[in-house]
């Protein structure tokens, strides 16, 4: 039994549900209590869709355990393929459904249905969320594709056609994911690629069986698509590219090893140094001021191993904390670390994460929403690097992580937190001025770095001295300042004055606990 | 019982489990903890919902259980043991730890009622340690706080004092208007349960009278019952109507001369009225949906259709109390349809049919109808915002008069 006060990742059928609600014409039936339909608004709050996940529940109750819960899930079975007539069927239980053993995969099995059936066995008490999305994806693509036999495929040079590929591993509430595969696809176009099939995001099932069309396979997110690139290359001798091309530096590498897998030459723009800005404002001097600052990093496998890289090899930052939650990653995390004079840390809990923040006291964090609040705490800027996902990680406007553009942005995200360098710099020299002491830094003038409070009672004081002329002011009984006392501060200076110019104009002598409800209504009406 | 009608659907559904209720239970009791005895799934459910990656050290938490607590129950419980007590170690300030029953743990049936009672023995009184279920083959959202509750009617002394006791959790600054209301009528004694603190529990005798502000607290009801207490019967304290009738009956009860009452009364129900106008406005002839999620829904129809002038199509409510519901479903319009249980895809084939100006549902839905150009209104709002009592009438309705409003700021209809 394991503490938990906040998770990083959800249970494996949330991993399950990313992929099904990621692909198209695909219905996923969870063997599951009303409760997991919660998993629904990670889809439509955090990501906005506007459809509903493809997913039903069986929200089966008490009182069916002591009957036929094998009959409950085939009717909803039968309902779901009636209803939403998708071209494949997963089917699935979440946590409480696998302790009473139904095994829903082999009753829909035995229901007569002419489409494919994936069963899903995501053992819930001992996986998580990405083990359970690349489960998923790995069962899906091998019940698709287990007929197709390793035939003699030509290749692209004796088809005489341009080189395709496959985009493998991206999924809704994946980080950036929408945005990395528009770059990628834009990136491969650049150099003569094709991109065949993007899955599990965007594809159907029909898709999914076309993968073998590609030459070669781009294995994007490895906590998703990795089991199933492997399985791809055992069985259909598809090869596949493992560098994540995040960053200038593996964005390169990345073109390298695909041109070197396709059997292209790689050509000299690669190499070039104006494919992302983020080489230039590197150099620029501005970004003297950059050099040495203190990094710690904690994330997902991929995003955290890909930002000690960037911010080793390409910022000049010094990486003094580097982590992952990912046990399946720690593999790979943990030789980066020691690379970097580090040990890993892997671990679920955020607190130890903030713990290991506080002990290095670095100058910039670089981590996931955790990380952030916990920053806040310690008052350290802090970019968002990986999930888990936060409605903040879906921006409206174009934001890939991945490929040239990536690299700007993450250039952007990472720098922005941080004082700018000359700014820094200036306020470093003037900060013996007066406009600098006692916090006074707000444009706001002599009001600048004062209590809500205060600017309340300095604005008060401005109204009763303009209105001295006028009718004798009302004054706030203590039952009348009371009840104000309970109204959010960032409102109740604005329910003071409103409360006051009501009780002048009424010709009230005194604000009471009343008067102020009078006023509220007087208003609203 | 007037004219609604009453029809039953079953299928699958889309409502949060009772654990959710620990979102607003742990921010009522500061000095409680919530520990779910659960799987990653709960943590994950509670930390989707409340949204929250705010807290520090939140005052809830799961004991998630693994493989190998399944294997056997003697272990699971020293095993939760062990957890406990390194979580009172961590936390001194806990004063009610609340071990909270779940789906995997009612179904291997671990048995929080003998843990919470060897760690009563083992930890003297330091700490009192609590049970409830608020697993979702049980409970729907919010009669998890009716759990709760009921767990700590037995902890509350014996008094033989006159007193009001309101029941169910208000937001602080409604609690202390609406207790100033009833003391302006006369009656002083007026407590609350839950308290704000958990260990500052309201006594409870023959001579207390039960007013409940929330409708989903059917257990609790019956156990204050079964403690000699009686329950006032009323509307719940939802719009003007339903608050001066929740009033009156506690007013009633405590034989209040009908003048005071008025002359208390009347000038606050002729504010509230005149606050309500431009809401009534935006809302009068909308046609409003209810899908079930807060057990809120009947008291919300009532207010919505009775004072607000909006047609309903239909409500949904995850289980129908007809004792407890009763004074509301009395003051529905006639030929009102109430669907207990939920079939969630017949439902949202009637919203489509039934074209709603505005719909009432749960997160997981409301941007697909938004998506299908549907206003629509968290029901998880209700149980956030402080809406109960007569001076909120106007707020209340600004939560459903705002999307609408927004809908036509956002899509004007073009001059034909």
């Amino acid at each position: 039994m394991e503490l938990t006060l906040w998770t990083y990742e959800g249970p494996p059928h949330i991993g399950a549900m990313r992929i099904a609600t990621s692909m198209k014409k695909l219905h996923y039936v969870l063997h599951a209590p009303q409760g997991d339909t919660y998993a629904d608004l990670l889809f439509t709050m955090i990501e906005r869709r506007g459809s509903r996940p493809p997913v039903t529940y069986t929200t089966f109750q008490a009182r069916d355990l002591g009957g036929d819960t094998a009959e409950l899930v085939k009717g909803h079975i039968k309902e779901a393929v009636d209803r939403f007539n998708p071209e494949a069927l997963l089917v699935g239980e979440s946590c409480t459904a696998e302790l009473i053993q139904d095994q829903p995969g082999s009753l829909a099995k035995g229901m007569g249905f002419d489409i494919p059936i994936v069963s899903l066995e995501l053992p819930a008490y001992s996986k998580k969320e990405n083990w359970g999305g690349s489960e998923t994806f790995y069962q899906i693509v091998r019940n698709l594709l287990k007929d197709k036999s390793e035939e003699s495929k030509q290749t692209w040079q004796e088809e005489k056609r341009r080189p395709r590929v496959n985009l493998l591993g991206p999924t809704l509430l994946g980080f950036r994911c929408r945005d990395d595969i528009l770059e990628i696809q834009k990136l491969l176009g650049q150099h003569g690629i094709d991109v065949n099939v993007v899955a599990p995001l965007g594809a159907s099932p029909a898709d999914i069986i076309r993968i073998p069309d590609a030459d070669v396979n781009v294995c994007l997110y490895p906590e998703i698509a990795e089991s199933t690139c492997i399985w791809l290359e055992r069985n259909l001798n598809m090869p596949f590219t493992t560098t994540v091309p995040l960053g200038v530096g593996a964005t390169q590498d990345f073109l390298r090893e695909l041109h070197e897998v396709l059997g292209m030459e790689t050509p000299q723009s690669v190499n070039e140094s104006n494919n992302s800005k983020l080489t230039w404002y590197s150099n620029s001097v501005d970004s003297n001021y950059l050099t040495g600052k203190r990094v710690f990093i904690f994330g997902d496998g991929t995003h955290a191993l890909a930002a000690a890289r960037i911010a080793n090899e390409e910022l000049g930052f010094k990486v003094v904390g580097l982590g992952t939650y990912s046990r399946e990653m720690a593999r790979k995390v943990r030789p980066a670390a020691k690379a970097l004079g580090l040990e890993a840390l892997i671990t679920n809990d955020y607190l130890e994460v903030e713990e290991a923040i506080k002990e290095t006291s670095p100058e910039l964090v670089l981590g996931t929403q955790m990380e952030r609040h916990s920053a806040k705490r310690l008052g350290i800027p802090c970019a968002v690097i990986s999930t888990p996902m936060h409605v903040q990680d879906v921006p409206a406007r174009y934001s890939p992580q991945m490929g040239w553009e990536g690299s700007n942005v993450i250039f952007d995200d990472w720098v922005h937190p941080l004082m700018m360098g000359l700014e820094e710099h200036l306020i470093g020299m003037f900060k013996h001025d007066f406009e600098f002491v006692d916090g006074h830094q707000s444009h706001l003038g002599h009001l600048g770095g004062k209590g809500t409070e205060n600017i309340n009672q300095e604005v008060k004081t401005t109204i009763s001295n303009d209105s001295t002329n006028t009718s004798a002011d009302p004054i706030w009984t203590h039952e009348g300042e009371r009840e104000l006392s309970k109204i959010p501060f960032f409102v109740r200076g604005k329910v003071r004055r409103n409360t006051e110019n009501y009780a002048r104009q009424a010709g009230c002598r005194e604000i009471n606990e009343e008067t102020l409800y009078d006023a509220k209504a007087h208003y609203k009406a | 019982m007037s004219g609604a009608t009453l029809l039953k659907e079953s299928g699958p559904r889309e409502v949060f489990c009772g654990l959710t209720s620990i979102v607003w239970l742990h921010r009522r009791m500061p000095d409680a903890f919530f520990l779910v005895v659960g799987s990653r799934t709960c943590a994950h459910l509670i930390q989707s919902a409340a949204g929250v990656m705010i807290f520090a050290e939140p005052r809830f938490g799961t004991a998630i259980l693994e493989e190998r607590d399944l294997a056997g129950l003697a272990d699971a419980h020293d095993e939760l043991n062990r957890v406990v007590k390194n979580l009172l170690a961590r936390r001194p300030e806990i004063k009610t730890l609340f071990l909270v029953g779940s789906c995997p743990s009612e179904v291997i049936k671990i048995d929080l009622s003998r843990v919470a009672e060897n760690l009563n023995i083992e930890l003297k009184g330091q700490v009192t340690v609590l049970n409830y279920s608020g697993s979702g083959i049980e409970t729907t959202f919010t009669q998890g706080e009716d759990g709760a509750l009921k767990a700590l009617i037995p902890l509350m002394p014996k008094s033989d004092q006159k007193k009001l006791l309101l029941v169910g959790t208000l937001a602080n600054a409604v609690e202390d208007r609406l207790t100033s209301i009833f003391n302006r009528l006369g009656i002083d004694n007026v407590e609350s349960f839950p308290p704000r603190q958990s260990t500052d529990l309201p006594s409870i005798g023959p001579e207390t009278k039960v007013l409940l502000t929330q409708p989903y607290l059917t257990d609790t009801a019956r156990e204050l019952r079964n403690k000699g207490a009686e329950i006032i019967e009323a509307p719940f304290p939802l719009g003007v109507t339903g608050s001066t009738l929740w009033i009156q009956a506690a007013a009633n009860s405590f034989g209040i001369e009908k003048s005071l009452f008025d002359s208390i009364l009347n000038p606050l129900i002729t504010r509230a009225k005149q606050a309500l106008i431009p809401h009534v406005e935006k809302l009068s002839g909308k046609k409003l949906f209810l899908l079930p999620e807060s057990q809120l829904e009947i008291p919300l129809a009532r207010f919505l259709s009775n004072e607000c002038g909006m047609e309903i199509v239909e409500i949904g409510t995850p289980y129908l109390n007809r004792d407890l519901m009763k004074a509301e479903i009395d003051l529905l319009p006639p030929d009102c349809r109430i669907v207990e249980g939920q079939h969630v895809e017949r439902q949202l084939d009637r919203v489509r049919d039934s074209s709603p100006d505005l719909v009432v549902c749960g997160m997981g839905l409301a941007n697909p109808l938004e998506a299908e150009g549907i206003s629509t209104k968290w029901s998880i709002e209700m149980v956030f915002s402080p809406i109960h009592g007569i001076d909120q009438a106007s707020d209340l309705a600004e939560l459903f008069s705002r999307p609408l409003r927004r809908h036509e700021i956002l899509n004007p209809k073009t001059p034909t």
